[in-house]
């Protein structure tokens, strides 16, 4: 058996900052994950879909723009239709703190603003998959 | 449906359910103990897609290119499956896919299923599984299946022995013609894409590839496979179909210029080796290919399973202390455990 740990990091909605998106799939892939970059511009539609054919654990959503809590549960909501329900979301971000603990009830495992650690990240997916860590 | 078991997930997948295709590949890649039973059960369902390589070094545009040849092929009807491979870093295990983020034109179409492969240890330019995710695509009828490899560069030749069609991407401006003609590259082309052609000193790289051309191609025997070099005896060489010149075309991936006459190439490709037999010849060599790499790994892994680790330990020591040879070692191994 070799297991790899798949992780999709997309950027839904509009604009088009992707440096935070991908530093975080390098510091991933540093962690020993298969991460599936997709770009900017991804409608919740598109990140659903690329999560189903690429079969991935995690879905790393970068969020910038402040539509978060419009775009978050459509993921979601898309990702239960395709029978992924069970992946790991987690929101990466300019996140308001008055909106963390909502997204976590919507069943976000995790949610992350600047100067996260890698370790941190790692540590929630690691827990969210049911995984010890090494 | 049940997705967890084999009938559940081939029927599914038989039925055009990407969930289940996903999955499968998934169960393939990890080697799960559903691999092996799946893979028995879609084999008699493959051999219909036409496989088709996109090969070449990294930037000259691989990525859009495959993006722009499988958005030609949708306007004509026919699905396609892309397997895009990146190298699994040495250091961490990871790996960046990334060839998605160029690919997005082909997002939401019900008719095109993409998939990222990394490595995983493999050096041949494709992953380990490769050969297995291509058969789980074609059984789940993929008209056309497009696999591009890493970014090559001299010896990562052997996308030629999984593809019918092996494309080799080509940009004006990189490095001089000495490098290609070193890479092996030449070899394995049955289709040259000039990418990047709007570029200065386009013309100068198709003419340096026609002209090397013209020298003749070699006969062809892939010995490559996921990084192994193995013997493969052709089934009667001297049969391997010629009068096959490899086209040099020009193409802007970006703008999708030369697109339509890519594909045209590649599917002038496929009727010649149908009509030449080529295509049986290709079959053979990929199944004694095939057969000879999973017999080696299944012979080791027996062998192993058998081996007192003790007297393996022994043995290591032994050659170490130079008190025998690795060569007489492993005879003296195989012969006991075979005993």
């Amino acid at each position: 058996m070799d297991r790899k740990v798949r992780v999709l990091v997309a950027k839904p909605g509009l604009d088009g900052h992707d440096r935070g998106a991908k530093i975080i799939a390098r510091a991933l892939r540093d962690s020993g994950y298969e991460v599936i970059y997709t770009g900017i511009r991804q409608t919740p539609d598109m990140i659903a879909e690329a999560a189903l054919q690429e079969d991935v654990d995690v879905v790393g959503l970068s969020i910038l723009s402040g539509a978060h809590m419009a775009l978050v549960p459509r993921v979601m909501e898309k990702l239960k239709e395709l029978g992924m329900g069970d992946v790991v979301v987690l929101v990466g971000g300019i996140i308001p703190d008055e909106d963390v603990q909502t997204l976590l009830d919507m069943g976000v495992a995790g949610v992350f603003g600047p100067g996260t650690l890698t370790s941190e990240i790692v540590e929630t997916i690691e827990k969210a998959l049911g995984r010890q860590l090494a | 449906m049940d997705l967890t078991t084999v009938e559940g997930l081939t029927s599914a997948l038989e039925a055009g359910n990407r969930r289940a295709l996903a999955r499968v590949i998934s169960h393939i890649e990890n080697n799960t103990e559903l691999a092996m039973p799946l893979l028995a059960a879609l084999y008699p369902k493959s051999g219909r897609a036409h496989i088709i390589g996109v090969t070449g070094a990294p930037g000259t545009g691989k990525s859009t290119l495959v993006n722009q040849l499988a958005g030609a092929y949708r306007r004509r009807d026919m699905t396609v499956g892309v397997i895009a491979i990146d190298p699994t870093s040495p250091f961490s295990g990871g790996a960046l896919l990334g060839d998605r983020v160029r690919m997005r034109d082909l997002a939401g179409d019900p008719g095109v299923f993409i998939r990222s492969m990394a490595t995983r240890g493999s050096l041949g330019g494709l992953a380990q599984a490769t050969d297995d995710v291509i058969m789980a695509l074609d059984a789940a009828g993929f008209d056309r299946i497009i696999i591009e490899t890493v970014g090559v560069g001299q010896s990562e030749v052997e996308i030629a022995s999984a593809a019918y069609t092996t494309v080799v991407v080509e940009a004006p401006g990189l490095g001089d013609e000495v490098q290609a003609i070193k890479a092996g590259i030449l070899e394995i082309a049955d289709i040259f894409a000039v990418n990047k052609a709007d570029r200065e000193g386009v013309d100068r790289t198709v003419m340096a590839l026609k002209m090397m051309l013209n020298l003749g191609a070699p006969e062809k025997f892939q010995v490559m496979h996921h990084g192994r070099m193995l013997p493969v005896n052709l089934p009667e060489p001297e049969k391997l179909p010629r009068g096959w010149t490899p086209p040099v075309l020009k193409t802007v991936a970006i703008s999708g210029e030369g697109a339509e006459a890519l594909m045209e190439a590649i599917e002038n490709h496929r009727l010649y080796l149908e009509q030449s037999g080529g295509r049986i010849l290709r079959d053979r060599l990929r199944a004694a290919t095939e057969l000879r790499v999973i017999l080696r790994d299944y012979l080791l892994e027996e062998l192993l399973a058998r081996t007192d680790p003790g007297e393996l330990e022994i043995l290591v020591e032994a050659v170490a202390r130079r008190e025998v040879d690795p060569y007489t070692a492993v005879r003296q191994l195989v012969h006991k455990t075979a005993d």
